[in-house]
């Protein structure tokens, strides 16, 4: 497990972390979600030690974090980055053996990842002669031909098509499946909503809730039912302690206390037959803007 | 893509700094050998060499040319001390007949018979006195100097010029060419993902070792154009005297190039754009041209010239040519590579640091103090 402990880092007197503590275990996709200048980056980049915490700890299965386990690490930049002349075969061969992989080895490695990405007919073509989404599979068999053990990917999945971000999905989950360690960040929420299991949500430089997705659902915004039903609905609106918020003749969508909503299918039934009754639950996106909602709340207080 | 595969195969440990500095290297050399633009630079550079060897031996070469003479009235052994002094000889048999042939441009001048000479011949020609012509006929002294070996002073021009044009070419060149691949790494991220896998140290080795050996790459196939030149141009008396500057040129431009490298290396990790590579390589490049300028302007000023020869950076070229001319005492190469081995020691180490503290600060510019107290 790779866990974050009380991480700070400022640059030029302003700090941008503040103790921001969350940990990612083996065999999950772990989605890092954040608006722009959050932190997602700079603690990315602090956890690959490209660049050094103000304080605080990275362990990793217990243990700090020493240059022969970071070579265990795949990473991809936030920016992306490769020798854009050389050929896309030969790059990942050269930074296979620059993990420590022999030449035959890191040939026939950076070969099948390639493939396996869907890019069999470039091996042999500069970077810089393909598309923007193929220069992107190359980036993320980048972070991956040395198998690592913890990957972690800044953005990997912006301005891929919805089949490349199947490929790379589907990479990854084996990766992970395999007992791998993924945590990727992403400001296209319903990508990571689709993705992760796990989620931890930075705002402002500072960690604003972790764990799973569903907990995380239940947890924040409010929970809302929908109702379904043959007969007309519109007696709903007269409920007590039920806020609407869409309506049509025969299905409504309402919050309100879970006694409430109990009250209202027991009401529904006796009116007629219910079609459905199921508790929604709010996606990323609305959690996301709560969190939001409060920092702007906080704001104007202040 | 299996656990199994991962186990047996994934190495457990990071490469030594020697084995990543060592595929670094690997990388430059074979990624600047197969460029064009190096290839065609280098060939047009051979072929600019051995050609300007062979006109150089033309050029010598047309002195050799008979001159032809109207002999007017000559005694026959007058006539022949011309023939011995490459002089080709047309009878005429008039001084009439003589004037013909000049002016007709036969003959370049006339040669009569004038008691008033010491040679008793009297050179005469179209609109301008005969002087060349005459110099045929002029008597020479052997000579010799005191001081140092008799190369006349048009040599060691020339060596000194082909020594600082050639030091200046090659680290400027190569300097160059590090600079941009650093600048490159950093601005489009990839040292990001190197320095996830080796470390800076590793990194700034690789890249200067890589650099220098194709540096003295170039360094020798120039001066193997340079020995072919002197051969087909039949030019090969000069190779004897220039053998032992080479050598020596060689031994310093070892370690003066990995300085030059050095300096390149770490100003180019201070900028993280092409565009602003101008805000900071003025001082690389002064330091890439001082020793051809001291060679260029210096040269007949002992004074400069010897401390030239032990100033690091103008040392290779100013301490070659000084050997060249035999002004050395025997210590003084040896001095002077010692002060500039330690120095390239020092300012590699220094240049690490730069590198290290400045790679992956991106956007502005990064001032030298900040690079140097960042750790990270």
């Amino acid at each position: 497990m790779l866990q974050l402990h009380d991480i700070c880092r400022s640059f030029s007197g302003k700090q941008v972390l503040h103790d921001v503590s969350f940990s990612a275990r083996p065999g999950q996709l772990t989605g890092f979600v954040g608006g722009n200048g959050a932190g997602k980056t700079t603690t990315m980049r602090i956890i690959l030690g490209v660049l050094a915490s103000d304080s605080g700890t990275i362990t990793l299965d217990g243990s700090p974090l020493t240059a022969t386990s970071r070579s265990r690490f795949g990473y991809m930049p936030a920016e992306r980055g490769l020798y854009p002349k050389m050929k896309i075969a030969e790059q990942i061969t050269y930074l296979a053996r620059l993990h420590g992989f022999s030449k035959e080895d890191a040939t026939q490695r950076a070969e099948n990842l390639l493939v396996s990405l869907g890019l069999k007919d470039r091996l042999t073509d500069a970077l810089e002669t393909l598309s923007t989404g193929n220069q992107q599979r190359v980036q993320i068999a980048a972070a991956l031909v040395h198998e690592p053990d913890v990957l972690i990917l800044d953005e990997p999945f912006s301005g891929l098509d919805p089949h490349a971000v199947d490929q790379v999905l589907q990479v990854l989950t084996e990766r992970a499946d395999a007992g791998a360690t993924v945590l990727f960040s992403s400001h296209q929420l319903d990508v990571v909503e689709r993705l992760c299991n796990e989620l931890v949500i930075i705002g402002d430089g500072k960690i604003l809730d972790a764990g799973g997705r569903e907990d995380l659902r239940r947890r924040h915004g409010s929970l809302r039912y929908e109702l379904t039903s043959d007969a007309d609905l519109s007696w709903v609106q007269t409920q007590p302690g039920v806020l609407i918020d869409e309506i049509t003749p025969e299905r409504v969508l309402f919050q309100s206390e879970e006694s409430q909503a109990h009250a209202v299918l027991t009401e529904a039934v006796k009116r007629g037959t219910v079609k459905s009754f199921s508790p929604i639950l709010p996606n990323l996106s609305e959690i996301f803007r709560e969190f939001t909602a409060d920092k702007t709340d906080e704001e104007a207080a202040a | 893509m299996s656990v199994e595969s991962q186990e047996t195969n994934a190495p457990q440990s990071p490469l030594s700094t020697t084995a990543a500095a060592r595929l670094v290297a690997g990388r430059e050399i074979h990624t600047q050998v197969r460029s064009k633009p190096f290839v065609i630079s280098t060939l047009v550079t051979v072929v600019l060499i051995i050609g300007g060897f062979i006109a150089l031996g033309f050029m010598g070469g047309d002195d050799e040319d008979e001159v032809p003479v109207a002999a007017v009235e000559l005694p026959a052994e007058h006539q022949q001390m011309l023939e011995e002094t490459n002089f080709e000889v047309t009878q005429a048999g008039s001084m009439d007949e003589a004037e013909q042939l000049l002016q007709d441009g036969d003959v370049d001048v006339i040669a009569a018979f004038d008691e008033e000479s010491y040679i008793q011949i009297q050179l005469i020609g179209l609109d301008e006195l005969p002087m060349t012509e005459a110099q045929n006929l002029s008597v020479m002294p052997t000579m010799d100097v005191l001081d140092g070996d008799a190369e006349d002073s048009d040599i060691l021009y020339f060596v000194a010029m082909a020594f600082g044009l050639i030091y200046m070419l090659v680290a400027m060149g190569s300097g160059m060419i590090i600079m941009q691949n650093t600048i490159q790494e950093k601005q489009n991220r990839i040292v990001e993902i190197l320095l996830s896998a080796i470390s800076a140290k590793a990194l700034l080795a690789g890249k200067i070792l890589g650099n220098s050996i194709v540096a003295l790459g170039q360094f020798l196939t120039m001066a193997v154009a340079s020995v072919v030149g002197m051969a087909v141009s039949g030019q090969l008396e000069y190779l004897e005297m220039l053998t032992w500057p080479m050598a020596w040129f060689l031994v310093f431009f070892i370690p003066g190039f990995l300085l030059v490298a050095s300096v390149f290396a770490a100003t180019a990790s201070l900028v993280s754009r092409q565009e602003d590579s101008g805000s900071v390589m003025t001082p690389a490049m002064m330091l890439v041209m001082a020793p051809y300028i001291v060679a260029l302007f210096g040269l007949n000023n002992d004074l400069v010239m010897t401390v030239a020869s032990y100033v690091p950076f103008t040392s290779p070229v100013a301490m070659s040519v000084r050997l060249f001319d035999g002004s050395t005492a025997w210590f003084e190469p040896l001095l002077s590579m010692g002060i500039l081995v330690i120095t390239t020691v020092l300012v590699m180490a220094l240049a690490a640091r730069i590198y290290s503290g400045a790679l992956l600060h991106t956007g502005q510019r990064v001032k030298l103090s900040q690079a140097l107290k960042s750790e990270n």
